[in-house]
């Protein structure tokens, strides 16, 4: 039901080739640049007609609030406050008068216009670079009208892409596991969002215990751990139809799942009398095939972007260690080296980083480090926190934390987080309930 | 001379201390007696199968090996399973909270089968017993500290029928 609106996306003007103000994103962004982003136009009929089916007072001033929120969360962006505004939004999306967006200090401008033709949702945007006085980009979208907030996002997605040289991360979702109750008996439930916390929806109704859910490349699927009738199996579930079925046929528990690059197969923990070691299965043919053979623990695995690797965790070294073979098993080297003990290695959808767990003198860590082992970067420091998701563009980190409770064993929390690989703009992620286990998905629209 | 005088010192020292940290820390005695290294030793949180036969053992951190106690525990619960045949039991593994999620559902199954393999040392059929691992799923204590740990990591007989 998610993916079931058509989307369509129209390019009005072809971009402009030259590059005027840009965001680099590559460090600790401590100026963040002022942008304005101007509420889109709307006439009086489309409002009128948008306040009846969404239920919205004004969608050009909800719009562009998402867009606002967005560049806020990135840490890259400073919007600047609406009331400073000089020029109404109608009038700025034909011609801006930049001397009045430069004395507020603006240095991106974004404006458009939102209008409700033939039943459907028509969101047009500018932006514009103010000291240049340059339009830089100007696009237009048509989609039905419950698809407002992805607009929202979409249109943060060109921004952030025109300004910074990188695909954006704003149009996704987020899958992760709702966690109620007290500590010892908690109840979790699968639930997804949209990266910004709204449109929250829960999957399963908390029956049964499930973990580690992961979104497939394409985004239909998901891959997740369910403790169904005391059996802890590895799932897939149809997010769109709800369909789910059991992944393989194995007598123990399978655990860990990940899809691979191409979604086409799962790669996945099997446990048995005490050895786990790692399994793919194809979703197509359904063959199932064994990756790794040692007596140790390997766990956790998760395939390089281009499919040839996998990472993964194992304690065949004494201590949970981090390890990099090739996709048919062969060639496993350990990769690190460092103080302490280290699990949970994600490969980049960049192909460059592997972001990990460790656990050192009692404290836990998110870090990176290339896929080499060198260059071991850590992000931050916290009492309990672990598995790392990659945003789609290879430059944010969502995991989990959870709280030290008090000396009555009170006041548990678990909660997501999100920090940028810069280690900047850590920041909790607002959930419903407690949180744990996040997925990040890929972008929803290409 | 010098030397034994020194290490005389030293001795005296780390007596001196020693009586300080028994002093400090006397509040806590009963609890840090609950503890051998860091595997759990009290009967908090432990039932019992039957009279006399505790269903739990213990293990150290990141550790599968079975101690002394957790073998003898084990040994009672075989006698008791010869004795009842027709019950059949669930090892159910469990790990601390101070691991990750993925890795600590494989150390749970690994304590269960570690306390499986040494039943059936004693002759009950492995058909009479499944595994289950919750890895640090489902603590029985909530707290945030050593003793509470070492009371998490456990596998725990719970009967099946």
């Amino acid at each position: 039901m998610l993916f079931r609106y058509l989307f369509i996306l129209l390019i009005l003007l072809p971009i402009k080739a030259f590059a005027l103000i840009e965001v680099d994103i590559t460090r600790g962004n401590l100026n963040p640049l002022p942008v304005a982003v101007s509420p889109l136009d709307i006439d009086k009929n489309s409002k009128d007609n948008f306040k009846k089916i969404l239920k919205k007072e004004n969608l050009g001033v909800e719009i562009s609030t998402i867009v606002e929120n967005n560049l806020k969360q990135s840490g890259l962006f400073n919007p600047l406050n609406k009331e400073a505004f000089l020029q109404e939004p109608d009038i700025a999306n034909l011609k801006p008068r930049f001397e009045d967006w430069n004395l507020i200090k603006a240095q991106a401008l974004v404006t458009g216009k939102v209008t409700f033709i033939d039943e459907k949702l028509r969101v047009e945007f500018r932006l514009w670079d103010v000291l240049a006085g340059k339009e830089m980009m100007a696009l237009a979208f048509t989609t039905v009208p419950s698809n407002w907030r992805r607009v929202g996002h979409i249109i943060t997605d060109k921004v952030y892409e025109r300004l910074t040289g990188e695909k954006g991360y704003f149009d996704t979702r987020i899958i992760y596991i709702s966690e109620e109750g007290p500590k010892t008996n908690r109840i979790k439930k699968l639930a997804i969002m949209d990266q910004d916390g709204f449109n929250n929806k829960f999957l399963t109704l908390g029956n049964e215990l499930v973990l580690t859910p992961r979104f497939s490349p394409t985004n239909q699927m998901v891959t997740y751990l369910s403790y169904f009738r005391n059996l802890p199996r590895v799932y897939l579930l149809d997010i769109e139809t709800g369909m789910q079925e059991v992944v393989g046929d194995f007598p123990g528990m399978t655990f860990a799942p990940r899809f691979s690059p191409d979604g086409k197969k799962i790669i996945m923990s099997f446990a048995k009398d005490g050895n786990s070691d790692i399994y793919t299965m194809n979703l197509e043919n359904r063959i199932v095939e064994r990756i790794s053979n040692h007596p140790s623990i390997d766990t956790s695995p998760s395939y390089s972007p281009d499919g040839k690797y996998i990472t993964f965790n194992s304690d065949r070294s004494g201590y949970q260690q981090i390890y990099v073979m090739s996709s048919n098993g062969k060639n496993v080297k350990r990769i690190s080296f460092g103080n302490g003990l280290y699990g949970t290695p994600v490969w980049s959808p960049r192909g460059d980083l592997i972001a990990f767990t460790k656990l050192h003198k009692g404290k836990f860590y998110i870090g990176v480090m290339r896929t080499d082992g060198t260059g071991e970067r850590l992000l931050t420091e916290n009492f309990y926190q672990e598995a790392p998701s990659w945003s789609p563009n290879g430059r944010i980190l969502i995991f989990y934390r959870e709280t030290k409770t008090n000396s009555k064993g009170e006041g548990f929390s678990a909660k997501l987080w999100s920090i940028d690989l810069t280690g900047y703009n850590e920041k909790m992620v607002e959930t419903e309930t407690d949180a744990s286990d996040p997925s990040w998905s890929s972008l929803l629209s290409n | 001379m010098n030397l034994s005088k020194t290490l005389k010192n030293g001795f005296l020292i780390l007596v001196a201390c020693s009586v300080l940290t028994a002093c400090a820390t006397k509040k806590s005695s009963e609890k840090m007696g609950q503890l051998q290294g860091d595997v759990y030793t009290g009967s908090d949180s432990v039932k019992y199968l039957a009279s006399g036969v505790p269903d739990r053992v213990f293990f150290a951190t990141n550790e599968i090996v079975l101690t002394t106690a957790s073998r003898e525990t084990l040994r009672k619960q075989a006698t008791w399973l010869r004795k009842n045949s027709d019950i059949n039991v669930v090892l159910e593994g469990h790990a601390d909270e101070r691991g990750t999620r993925e890795y600590n559902l494989a150390l749970g199954e690994r304590r269960a089968n570690s306390a499986k393999d040494y039943l059936m040392t004693y002759g009950i059929s492995s058909d009479r017993i499944s595994v289950l691992s919750y890895g640090k799923e489902k603590p029985i204590d909530s707290g945030s500290n050593p003793l509470a740990w070492s009371k998490n990591r456990r596998s725990v007989t719970v009967k099946a029928n």
